[in-house]
């Protein structure tokens, strides 16, 4: 059996595999790694993506054997000496999870995306996390976490609110949508 | 090495982070109404999640299914020999050797007198009846070893006829599903006289509306495992129902229900579809216990489209009776429903669910409800996100926008005309509801102003004056659900096999923390914060002290867990209950420390005082009690040395909330594109706990319906084969197909329970399909189109123009039409 050398989350593991063993079961089964999660098996759904060589993978689509000699970073990875990574910040503060199944892929997703565009547009989230789907947040908070967490990693202050952030998106017509009440006048008598 | 996450350490510096944001009314407490962010994030964002698969037990085995290629077929032999001898492989089994020892999937929901229930052995015997029903298993040693087995089991089969189109099957002569016949069931309900409201009505609108066969399609897939243990057996499983499964496996299996504990870990969704008893975990705890051993088992995702429960699949014919100022007079309803295969846990009861709402918002003299249940040879269906409400709600929505074209009167026009006005509160229905509360005139204009609705009309009839091949369309949808599956009473006249209450206990433990333990069972729904919020409140402690445990019957030994927008309205009540019985019960202990009489003492901030000393007087917080309680060396007499209570809440009533959703789509009339441009939702779920996490269900139902009009379709080919087995062929929304939503709510909250909510889970799927789909065909009314099957893909609306005629004669179409469009 071939033999791989790998390094997650820091941590160096050298193991005989099968070759047809995926990257993502490798990580779950043969190393306890369950942080990254398996959601689909064509490769649809971005839930098992992790960091390999810097680059967003999606795990399901990698044979462990590929992955000799990289150096692979999961969401369980991200955080380090007890302080969040900005972007998993950013997801918790925008409410950008409900079941959480999609967040660790959504957030190995984002960071890759901010590093071909540290500031993205709406649209640009939206175009470049149209690989990894929600079926629970409807992704309205997901592009506010992405950008927020943008802002972060670029030492910019968060600044905004939730409820702020929405405004500004949602353009002149839109209310304040989130984080905060909805205003006297417009609850009902 | 990086440093490894301390994870007690990164929840410490959320909760500091947290501390945003003001209560919203001071008034009515420090949590209730505050955006809390939820504590359970810290670990779904580091990947520290108990999802199912996840589970590794010393030995576990891991068992893989092979499923029926055939949609209908006698079973005439399953040999499992050959599998045996694979490397790896402990056992493998046929239907056969599970005989006299599987039973039948239950099914909770006899409707009617007339209800078929056929046996429905959880692995087929000597017939299968849909391409994916269980016919053997390997357990093996791994999960490539189990999948690899079942390729050398050898199955024969002789087909049969499969049964697809619901027509076809009720025709004479139509192959027979079942040996009772292809006709599930029927069931009419009426109220007022519909024949005199048909009789010489000025205007009939009478249409037909597929609701097509949806796959829930929840991220995580299914799993399962079962694990002896001790003289028992415990069974995790990615379900929504640890209470109500444990119920059904003890009678299904035949395992003392006392000697079975079922774990809903971390769940990821469900939408309905994880509200089920299904095949693997059955035949899951038979393996484990005829083995010894615990076993896993994990769906692939297309097993998981092939075996899921579906959800929809209605032909709903509706006919509606109107004055010619646009009054509704009566509403006429004949569903065909499409059961698939089996009945399954409340596969029946899904299209009933809807009956009570053809009415919708709207007052009428007379309303008829006829439904049929139908055997196909098809996965069977079952609760998929609002369950028989966005159907219902699709059908009248639709069939009101139809009116207002018919008449040449704008749609929110003709709905004012009809609804029930927030005067008339409370109202009872035509259906038979009393609709509690609501504030239909003030979603409404609060809904028009944030979309400019004026304004788009303006823009859609300058654009078909242009004739823009880009056509705007404005939809409106306004509903209501009965939600809040509840009063126990009320379930047990439709025949459901269980009630509808929910249980919570509150214990204050030694140190004056708080353990909340609840009945419902979230899956993505945030009740560990929600719950803490309602606790700390009624309590008076900080929302830190409180932890909320659920998701396990050795835990939370009592419960109805989470679907039909229940969990708040009955259960977050629940857990308000039980604190006020914990609260009674501190006061009676601080009465006697304080040599007070009971009545002399209040509560206000988390102290018991003596009325009328003031905040200086002398009192004992809740953590005092709690500890006083707990040395128990100076109690009133009988009182036990505890401060805790069970509560449970079965509301007289269903609660009512409702909304205005407006969506604005831009057509594309030469390539059938259709784009959503804006999104407005205006909700009013009563008196709201959490709004980002209210936002949140509003979002990501909104984000469902949608997927319903214009994405999502489970497809089979004429041999009965579900074509849409993989996410590339069965499409959910991407973060690129959707808007940004705009949401806001109005608040008016529900009589029914002492919190006034009224449920928020199911309310954005209901509304959002018929906006979308009113969207679609109001920018297509020019072309002389007046409906786009679902879902309106590029190529189903392509071709309905082109069945209208419209690329041969647009211009004239638009020219015909100038002065139909934009009815303000
Ligand atoms: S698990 Fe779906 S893309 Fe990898
Ligand atoms: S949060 Fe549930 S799938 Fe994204």
């Amino acid at each position: 059996m071939p033999r791989v050398t790998v390094t997650v989350d820091g941590v160096a593991y050298e193991e005989e595999v099968e070759p047809r063993l995926l990257l993502v079961h490798f990580l779950r089964d043969r190393l306890g790694r369950t942080g990254t999660p398996v959601g689909c098996d064509t490769g649809n759904c971005g839930s098992c993506t992790v960091m390999l060589d810097g680059r967003s993978a999606k795990s399901c689509s990698v044979l462990a054997v590929q992955a000799d000699g990289s150096d692979v970073v999961t969401v369980e990875g991200l955080a380090s000496g007890g302080e969040l990574h900005p972007m998993q910040r950013a997801f918790h503060e925008e409410h950008a999870l409900q079941c959480g199944y999609c967040t660790p892929g959504m957030i190995m997703a984002a960071i890759d995306l901010l590093r071909d565009d540290p500031d993205p547009s709406e649209e640009a989230v939206r175009q470049g996390l149209k690989g990894n789907l929600c079926r629970c947040t409807g992704y309205c908070t997901i592009v506010r976490a992405v950008r927020r967490g943008a802002r972060a990693m670029s030492g910019e202050p968060p600044g905004e609110t939730a409820g702020e952030t929405a405004g500004e998106t949602a353009g002149e017509t839109a209310g304040e949508t989130a984080g905060e009440p909805v205003g006297e006048g417009v609850a009902a008598p | 090495m990086t440093e490894q996450l301390d994870a007690g350490l990164v929840a410490r510096r959320i909760a500091e982070s947290d501390q945003v944001g003001e209560p919203r009314n001071p008034a009515e407490g420090r949590e209730v109404g505050r955006a809390r962010r939820r504590r359970e994030d810290a670990r779904l964002i580091t990947g520290r999640t108990r999802w199912t698969d996840n589970i590794q037990f010393p030995g576990m085995l891991h068992v893989a299914f092979l499923r029926s290629p055939m949609a209908h077929a006698r079973l005439t032999r399953v040999d499992v020999s050959a599998a045996l001898a694979m490397p790896g492989v402990v056992a493998a089994f046929s239907g056969r050797d599970f005989d006299g020892e599987q039973g039948s999937l239950p099914c909770a929901w006899p409707v009617s007198e007339d209800v078929v229930i056929p046996d429905h052995p959880p692995m087929a015997v000597d017939r299968v009846r849909y391409v994916g029903e269980a016919v053997a298993c390997v357990v093996a040693t791994d999960r490539y070893k189990a999948a690899d087995a079942l390729e050398a089991i050898e199955a024969d089969y002789e087909p049969l006829e499969a049964v697809l189109d619901m027509t076809e099957a009720l025709a004479d002569g139509a192959p027979a599903v079942h040996e009772a016949g292809n006709q599930a069931f029927t069931w009419k309900f009426s109220g007022g006289d519909a024949g005199a409201a048909f009789r010489d009505a000025p205007v009939v609108i009478d249409r037909t509306y597929v609701q097509q066969r949806l796959i829930p399609t929840a991220m995580e897939p299914r799993a399962v495992v079962a694990a002896p243990e001790g003289e028992g057996f415990t069974l995790y499983s990615a379900t929504q129902i640890p209470h109500i499964l444990r119920v059904m496996l003890a009678l299904t299996t035949g395992i003392p229900e006392h000697l079975l504990r079922v774990v809903a870990p971390d769940v990821g969704g469900g939408f309905g579809s994880k509200l089920q008893v299904t095949a693997e975990e059955v035949l899951g705890l038979l393996l484990a216990r005829r083995l010894g051993r615990p076993v896993k088992w994990t769906e692939s995702r297309s097993e998981g489209n092939l075996t899921v429960h579906h959800g929809r699949d209605q032909i709903q014919r509706i006919s509606l009776a109107a004055e010619r100022d646009g009054r509704i007079r009566g509403v006429r309803v004949d569903l065909l429903a499409d059961m698939g295969a089996y009945l399954m846990l409340v596969t029946p009861g899904v299209p009933l669910l809807g009956a009570f709402m053809y009415n919708g918002i709207y007052k009428m003299d007379a309303y008829d409800f006829t439904c049929t249940g139908v055997f196909t040879t098809k996965m069977p269906t079952d609760a998929y996100r609002g369950a028989g409400r966005p159907e219902a709600t699709f059908a009248i929505e639709r069939a009101v926008d139809e009116l207002a074209a018919e008449l040449d009167l704008d749609p929110v026009e003709v709905r004012r005309r009809n609804w029930i006005s927030r005067e008339e509160f409370p109202y009872t229905t035509v259906a038979g509801l009393t609709y509690d509360s609501g504030d239909y005139e003030a979603a409404t204009e609060r809904a028009l102003a944030l979309l400019g609705y004026d304004k788009l009309r303006a823009e859609q009839a300058d654009r078909r004056e242009r004739r823009d091949p880009v056509q705007l369309g404005i939809g409106v949808s306004t509903y209501t659900e009965m939600c809040g599956l509840a009063p126990s009473r009320v379930l047990g006249s439709l025949s459901y096999g269980a009630g509808g209450w929910e249980h919570a206990t509150v214990r204050l433990l030694p140190t004056g923390k708080v353990e909340v333990v609840t009945g419902t069972s979230p899956h993505g729904q945030g009740h560990e914060t929600s719950w803490s919020q309602i606790a700390a409140d009624a309590l008076g402690v900080p929302f830190e002290d409180v932890s909320v445990l659920h998701g396990d019957t050795a835990v939370s030994p009592r419960g109805m867990d989470t679907y039909g927008s229940r969990s708040l309205v009955v259960g977050g009540v629940a857990v308000l209950a039980a604190c006020e019985k914990v609260k009674e019960k501190a006061k009676r202990l601080a009465a006697h420390l304080l040599e007070a009489a009971d009545d002399d003492i209040e509560f206000a901030d988390g102290v018991f005082r003596v009325r009328g000393t003031g905040l200086g007087g002398a009192g004992r917080t809740v953590q005092e009690l709690a500890l006083a309680a707990f040395a128990a060396h100076d109690l009133p007499d009988g009182f036990e040395p505890r401060l805790d209570a069970d509560a449970t809440f079965d509301p007289e009533n269903f609660s009512f909330p409702h909304g205005t959703h407006l969506c604005a789509v831009e057509v594309d009339t030469e390539t059938g594109t259709v784009a959503i441009r804006s999104y407005v939702a205006v909700d009013d779920v009563g008196r709201v706990v959490n709004p980002l996490i209210v936002e949140g269900q509003v979002h990501g139902g909104i984000a469902q319906g949608i997927g319903q009009a214009l994405f999502e379709e489970a497809v089979y080919d004429p041999e009965g084969n579900l074509l849409t087995t993989t996410m590339a062929d069965y499409l959910i929304p991407s973060a690129a197909d959707l808007p940004d939503f705009v949401t806001d709510r109005t608040e008016t909250p529900a009589t029914s329970n002492p919190l006034g909510v009224k449920g928020v889970g199911e309310a954005g799927t209901i509304a959002s399909t018929p906006a979308v789909v009113n969207a679609v065909v109001d920018a297509l009314r020019p072309y002389g189109v007046h409906d786009v099957p679902m879902p309106c893909t590029p190529e189903r609306v392509w071709r309905v123009l082109a069945r209208s005629g419209a690329s041969a004669d647009r211009a004239g179409a638009v020219r015909r039409d100038e002065n139909d469009g934009g009815a303000q």
